[in-house]
């Protein structure tokens, strides 16, 4: 399957990052194996496609909770202050940006900008967005099943 | 006649609820059984008025907003354009949206982004067709004409670039569309994805037959996945309908787009890196020259354009260069889309010749604070431009004024920030925000940002305050001097414009205390 993607999308123009998107799309996550992988098929060394996938935030290597939240926090959000917001997001949760609760349910992750700056503070929680967020709306979207998974 | 009713799906709308309150009107279409349509139409850039519904009547559009779904049922009831709490008139006579000056975002909001019967009947396609009977030389003569300079923040005439891969002779020449908008308090880009994507392809098709390109690429940042998707479908339609393909309209002539998403880096919005990375590499920094326009992506000739900036060309062609050049003040010609952000009452797009000034933005357009405090700071230009006080807020909106006075205009958004700021905290994470998002080329950039973050927190606690400013003014002109690109090069303007503008908070001892 994992071959399958990879020998598919290589003919493509700059196939190294189309295949990694495809790859957290479809298993989750990058594993060292799927590394190995996709640098076999690309002809790539395997250090060639390690150093790609360090690079991006977006490029994970552990599985991520069943919802991701990214909020933002950067000036337009923190104006409107989601400072405030990122800790009490932490406190209510239990966990640190860049971490996922222990039941596996949320990853809590910072992104800096969501174009929804009109609107601050902004969330996407598993690519659906939220404006003028706060603790209640964000809590509620993860408990509430309502949001579905996915990557774009 | 069926009645038209729009309610938009652009994502900011959707993050209000726009879906649900589209789901209750095809519900109270149904029941009622009316002769009438939805339309998911893009936004007028009218935020706080999301999700805005819009009934057509024969006097014009009319709006309601802020609109939930509980809402529609009694919008219904009152009769569609009667009296009704949230009913705020003819949608076109609403001053923010009235006193606009919309030439790139002409359509966005009105007609239906994925529908080119709309496009075309709303001018869309005409400055493609002149171009196909032009030469490459007359379309770069009226581009460079329009002084339109790039919208992505660096200013840059497009028609010069344009002309440098014109005449870089290649068997393959290529469009790069910088669709990464990572600055915070800008999200024009995505709209125009999201609300008139065809402007964009036929500004690419154009730039294309303009410099003997038949490939574009489209950089889209993954934080967008609402415009990704929108953009995706746009370009399906334009091949079907033949806008895209080995024949233009016919033509003979070729062009296509493919769109790429990117991954979470905010440096792939500088061109080079933004290259690297199209090319499957880690998104760092090249050295110019050479030139992209000269060696771009795949060393072929490339444009690399920000969105804004190609979305503008269409019109460009179809009323002419001059007719743009009328727009706008100094060197900084024709229109550019303003995005008021943070914490600003009305905030949204304003689209304006250049000269607007900053106070007539935020004041009159965006109606002081949304949390009705005093303004403290302003930061325009993203997370690379000047905190700014009170008075430098006359300051009018043009590249070559806002450089001279320490700022920069960058791609048009306004953060406004209430009198709870605290300067000392947003230098901070400037360089904190430089230290996560360097792409380690140079060391500067990924050295001198994590020190910059320690010696503020230093000014912070306290420690020996007046040393660690000197040590923060000495390390930014490292930083401004030595970066390869604008992003160690720029990073000390926030910092130091919030040290020179607002010192009582980094000095709060000797500038007695309770500031904040």
């Amino acid at each position: 399957m994992a071959r399958e993607i990879a020998t598919e999308m290589k003919g493509m123009d700059g196939p190294l990052l189309p295949i990694l998107h495809a790859f957290v799309q479809r298993f989750g996550h990058i594993t060292s194996d799927a590394i190995i992988l996709i640098a076999d098929v690309l002809n790539l060394t395997r250090a060639d496609v390690q150093g790609v996938v360090s690079f991006y935030h977006d490029f994970r290597t552990t599985p991520a909770g069943r919802y991701v939240v990214k909020l933002c926090r950067a000036e337009a959000c923190q104006s409107m202050g989601s400072e405030e917001l990122a800790s009490n997001l932490e406190q209510a949760l239990g966990i640190k940006f860049g971490e996922t609760t222990s039941d596996g349910r949320v990853t809590l992750e910072a992104v800096y900008c969501l174009g929804n700056c009109a609107l601050s503070p902004a969330v996407l929680v598993n690519n659906q967005l939220r404006g003028r967020a706060d603790e209640t709306k964000i809590l509620d979207m993860v408990a509430s099943g309502l949001v579905g998974a996915g990557q774009p | 006649m069926t009645v038209r009713i729009f309610v938009p799906s652009d994502a900011a709308a959707l993050s209000m609820g726009a879906d649900d309150v589209a789901h209750a009107v095809q519900c109270e279409i149904a029941d009622r059984k009316l002769d009438a349509t939805l339309i998911r139409n893009g936004s007028r850039g009218m935020m706080w008025m999301e999700p805005l519904l819009e009934v057509e009547t024969p006097s014009g559009r009319v709006g309601y907003g802020p609109v939930q779904a509980a809402d529609v049922k009694a919008i219904f009831e009152a009769g569609l354009g009667n009296a009704h709490s949230l009913n705020v008139g003819l949608v076109e006579e609403i001053p923010f949206f009235k006193n606009q000056q919309r030439l790139t975002f002409a359509r966005c909001g009105i007609t239906d982004p994925l529908s080119f019967d709309d496009y075309e009947a709303h001018d869309g396609l005409k400055g493609m067709r002149k171009a196909l009977n032009m030469t490459p030389d007359a379309i770069v003569a009226e581009v460079t004409e329009s002084g339109l300079r790039g919208r992505g923040g660096a200013g840059f005439p497009t028609g010069i670039k344009w002309r440098t891969v014109l005449k870089t002779d290649a068997p393959q020449k290529y469009i790069v569309c910088n669709a990464d908008e990572g600055d915070s308090g800008t999200f024009t880009d995505r709209m125009i994805m999201e609300g008139d994507p065809f402007a964009l392809i036929e500004g690419m098709v154009i730039a294309g037959l303009a410099v003997g390109a038949t490939k574009g690429f489209i950089y889209i940042r993954s934080e967008y996945p609402h415009a990704w998707a929108q953009m995706n479908n746009a370009i399906e339609l334009a091949r079907t309908k033949g806008v895209l393909g080995l024949s233009i309209l016919g033509s003979g002539r070729v062009f296509d787009i493919e769109t790429r998403l990117g991954a979470g880096a905010y440096i792939c919005g500088e061109e080079t890196s933004l290259l690297e990375s199209l090319e499957g590499k880690r998104g760092q920094i090249r050295p110019k020259p050479p030139l992209p326009a000269i060696k771009g992506l795949f060393g072929k000739p490339t444009v690399v354009n920000n969105l804004i900036s190609l979305a503008s060309v269409p019109i460009i062609l179809d009323k002419g260069g001059a007719f743009y050049k009328d727009f706008g003040m100094g060197r900084s010609r024709g229109t550019i889309p303003l995005q008021l952000a943070g914490n600003i009452k009305r905030g949204g797009v304003v689209e304006r010749a250049f000269g607007l000034t900053l106070r007539e933005l935020i004041e009159d357009f965006g109606g002081g604070t949304h949390s009705g405090r005093p303004i403290r700071a302003v930061q325009v230009g993203g997370p690379l431009g000047a905190y700014w006080p009170d008075h430098l807020l006359d300051t009018p909106l043009d590249y070559e004024t806002f450089t001279e006075k320490g700022g920069m205009l960058g791609h048009g958004g306004a953060i406004i920030f209430d009198d709870s700021v605290d300067l000392a905290k947003q230098a901070r994470f400037a360089f904190e925000f430089c230290a996560i998002e360097s792409c380690g080329k140079c060391t500067p950039c990924r050295i001198g940002s994590t020190r910059g973050a320690e010696t503020i927190d230093k000014v912070i606690a306290g420690d020996n305050v007046v040393e660690n400013l000197d040590l923060v003014r000495d390390l930014c002109e490292t930083l401004r001097d030595g970066s390869l690109c604008a992003l160690g090069g720029l990073i000390p303007t926030p910092v130091m414009s919030a040290m020179e503008h607002f010192p009582e908070d980094f000095d709060q001892e000797s500038q007695g205390s309770g500031v904040k």
